[in-house]
């Protein structure tokens, strides 16, 4: 299946920005995996033409970027929405009811986990631990923490970004 | 240093910024300022206090006020009343630490009564960001003691001397691995500490860091003195920014002050340190994958031996242990290695920090004496179960880990009995169950994060897990047999004895550990065909009660899938056909005249 996703287009400054991170790492022992971190910073995500640049720059197979980039978690081929929710599903924040509140979300926006909507505003990831178990069930909207919630907040939470 | 009145303590570690401590904060000095208060009052942004449920903290002293959950409205009243008049806002304390008139001291409330700080000694007490408060109390003079005056093999003496275990899962003596490194001959060797903390719901790693990071950095160079390495590598979880940040200005000023570096305290040893970034596998926690990783690859495992003390990064001898076993070196160093063997029991000595999380009132992090029990700890320090419900299980280690029922709960916790009860000690994940969990379900839930988290290199866990994860969503929703058990029983055991790493070899623990001890719950969904818990939507049936339906027909408009018919003011009725099983009708029924079966 296709996921909803958005055509790349990377300017000329990230591609500026990119090329002086690869010069200055290109020396490092293990240096892809820095690399592909401050690519996902430049750029927001991992599509391939950013992988074949840092293929070429770093003289190692495309190949064996593009099975680094899909091994790791914290890689996305996919754009990122202007706001990304994420969605703790760490034990603590499961035994108190997380997996309702992404079915909650997923139900609002009609995309998956992993997907964008088309207009670009929100994507949906389900993480791993964020460590705030004090406050479960916890979910995230960029660097806004939202935490004991119940599935009736999720409305109100999509809404104060959408407009 | 300033001379002030009195010291307001805010707790900055992640779960207090996640209930927004950076307003508090601004807004405390912003207040300071209107009030012209600044040069009496110092601000200080410490790590963890451990009691995140209670979060945003903020404790002043000298009087130790503890207030809980303050908001930025509360902080003006705080300022004008306490700081100004003298008056304690007790609207805002902690209730446990008010005792009639007077507070009493943070050592006799529960939840830290019991408590045993030593690597979490300074979370809560210093700024992170300050070398020089860490200095203060005690900071790197281990280390000054080591280079000094002692010899590389009395170092590693000490250690294993002391009966450290790797606090990291398995329990390795740490002594031993140390000795191990030591012992191979060659002349580049690395020192690494594993900070990469995936287990979820443990965060213990992360609080040590973000609260004091120069803890980890002194006791790395330590390692690297005893085993005759000069570099290091922090290898953390990038999900962690507020620790990789402290991580980051911890090092820069170990460097600025010569305590990294060229020729430390003069003793011609050098040693400096560099963070690596992990970026979400939780297989890299394994050493092995975690090397693999560090070197730029996919975070596969391979076979052991060679073990990293002989081959490691690079192919050099690698000294890898756990951000929280670093924790205590130092202590142990200055303390000796006598003081650290009266703590605890007689094969796991020290402490241990646990995250406590789940069902329990107090959620936050906890270091107690190894062989404290479980009901020491989630009756007294963590305050029992909320909402009057009743402790049904504890899941220690995580996905590697497994679950202890209700007759265990006065089992001490250290290595050796958590293993002989089908769990492990883990990294210190304790999550706590009640009646309303579903232990089924529970199993289900770590399954699938092993075979999400399966890097895919060997078979018995690549496939084997997920026919594991297939048997358990069989019998949550109602089609499996009592075959299936006993199939699943031996498909565990052979992943256990055939996997690569440890990931694989652990991950069939919450399914035996549930099938040991909550047999009747798998044959109450294969036999009966329900979920006790009422969690397995598939199983559960949502009935309305004849005697208290009004009739209002409040449940039939809401019903999104129109399942539920009758006339009005007499009971209705719900197809369960229909039915998805949302719920919405039991919520929205006024009269509770909706059960879930």
């Amino acid at each position: 299946m296709e996921k909803k996703t958005l055509p790349f287009n990377g300017t000329k400054e990230q591609e500026e920005q990119l090329m002086a991170v690869i010069a200055e790492h290109k020396d490092v022992d293990g240096a892809v995996i820095p690399v592909l971190h401050k690519a996902q910073e430049i750029y927001g995500y991992l599509p391939i033409e950013v992988q074949e640049m840092i293929s070429e720059g770093l003289d190692v197979p495309l190949a064996e970027i593009y099975g680094i980039v899909t091994f790791y978690t914290q890689f996305s081929l996919n754009p990122k929405g202007k706001y990304h929710i994420g969605v703790c599903l760490g034990t603590a924040c499961y035994v108190k009811g997380s997996g309702d509140i992404l079915e909650k979300i997923k139900e609002i926006l009609g995309i998956e986990v992993g997907e964008c909507t088309p207009d670009g505003l929100f994507s949906i990831e389900a993480t791993r631990c964020i460590g705030a178990c004090g406050l479960a069930p916890v979910l995230t909207v960029n660097d806004d923490v939202y935490g004991r919630l119940v599935v009736d907040d999720v409305e109100g939470i999509i809404a104060k970004y959408r407009d | 240093m300033d001379m002030v009145r009195g010291h307001i303590l805010c707790c900055g570690g992640t779960g207090c910024t996640s209930s927004g401590c950076d307003a508090i904060i601004k807004e405390m000095e912003a207040q300071l300022a209107a009030h012209d208060l600044e040069k009496e009052f110092k601000v200080i942004k410490t790590g963890c206090f451990g009691l995140c449920a209670l979060g945003p903290i903020m404790i002043v002293y000298p009087e130790g006020a503890f207030y809980s959950r303050v908001t930025p409205e509360d902080v003006k009243e705080i300022v004008e009343e306490h700081l100004v008049k003298g008056r304690v806002v007790k609207r805002l304390l902690y209730a446990e630490t008010v005792e009639e008139d007077n507070i009493k001291s943070l050592n006799e409330v529960d939840f830290y009564k019991k408590q045993m700080r030593v690597a979490l000694r300074n979370c809560g007490v210093i700024n992170p960001e300050d070398i020089e408060e860490y200095i203060g109390i005690d900071g790197y003079q281990a280390l000054g003691k080591v280079l000094t005056e002692m010899k590389p093999q009395e170092v590693i003496d000490v250690i294993k001397e002391s009966g450290l275990r790797g606090r990291g899962g398995g329990g390795f003596p740490t002594g031993m691995k140390w000795q191990f490194t030591y012992n191979s001959q060659n002349e580049q060797k690395y020192v690494a500490c594993n900070a990469d903390e995936g287990d979820p719901g443990a965060f213990m790693d992360r609080s040590i860091l973000e609260g004091d990071p120069h803890a980890v950095i002194e006791a790395m160079a330590i390692a690297g003195y005893a085993v005759g390495a000069n570099q290091g590598y922090i290898y953390i979880r990038a999900e962690y920014p507020i620790a990789v940040k402290r991580l980051g200005i911890a090092i820069a000023q170990a460097r600025e002050y010569g305590l990294l570096g060229k020729n430390i305290f003069e003793s011609g040893f050098d040693f400096d340190l560099e963070i690596r970034l992990g970026a979400g596998a939780f297989v890299c926690g394994e050493e092995t994958a975690l090397i693999t990783s560090i070197e730029g690859h996919r975070g596969e495992p391979r076979p052991r031996p060679p073990f990293p003390a002989v081959a490691g990064l690079w192919q050099k001898p690698t000294l890898l242990n756990n951000v929280e076993t670093y924790a205590n070196i130092t202590q142990i160093i200055l303390n000796g290695a006598d003081w650290f063997k009266s703590i605890g029991t007689e094969k796991s000595k020290g402490t241990k920090v646990f995250a406590l999380g789940g069902k329990i009132k107090n959620t936050g992090l906890v270091e107690v004496p190894m062989g404290t029990t479980l009901r020491e700890i989630v009756e007294e320090i963590g305050g029992g179960i909320p909402n009057g419900k009743k402790f049904k299980a504890a899941q220690t280690g995580g996905p590697s880990g497994g679950c202890i029922p209700e007759h265990l709960i006065d089992t001490p916790i250290d290595y050796d009995s958590l293993m002989a009860i089908g769990s492990m000690m883990g990294s210190g994940g304790l999550i706590v169950m009640d009646e309303d969990n579903c232990m089924v379900d529970i199993a289900k839930f770590f399954l699938e994060f092993t075979v999400d988290e399966s890097c895919g290199k060997c078979t018995p866990c690549r496939v084997g897990t997920k026919r594991l994860y297939e048997i358990l969503e069989k019998i949550t929703s109602g089609n499996g047999t009592m075959e299936d058990l006993d199939r699943m029983e031996e498909l565990c055991y052979s992943i256990k004895s055939t996997a690569l790493c440890g990931l694989g070899q652990t991950a069939p623990n919450p399914v035996l550990s549930t099938l040991k001890y909550f047999r009747d719950e798998y044959e109450a969904h294969v036999r009966d065909k329900v979920c006790p818990a009422g969690v397995c939507k598939k199983l559960v049936k949502y009935e309305i009660v004849a005697d208290k339906c009004k009739g209002c027909s409040l449940c039939a408009k809401k019903c999104p899938v129109g399942a539920i018919t009758g006339e009005i003011k007499s009971p209705f009725t719900i197809d369960s056909e229909k039915c998805v099983k949302c719920g919405v009708c039991m919520e929205s029924c006024k009269f509770g005249a909706i059960i879930k079966k």
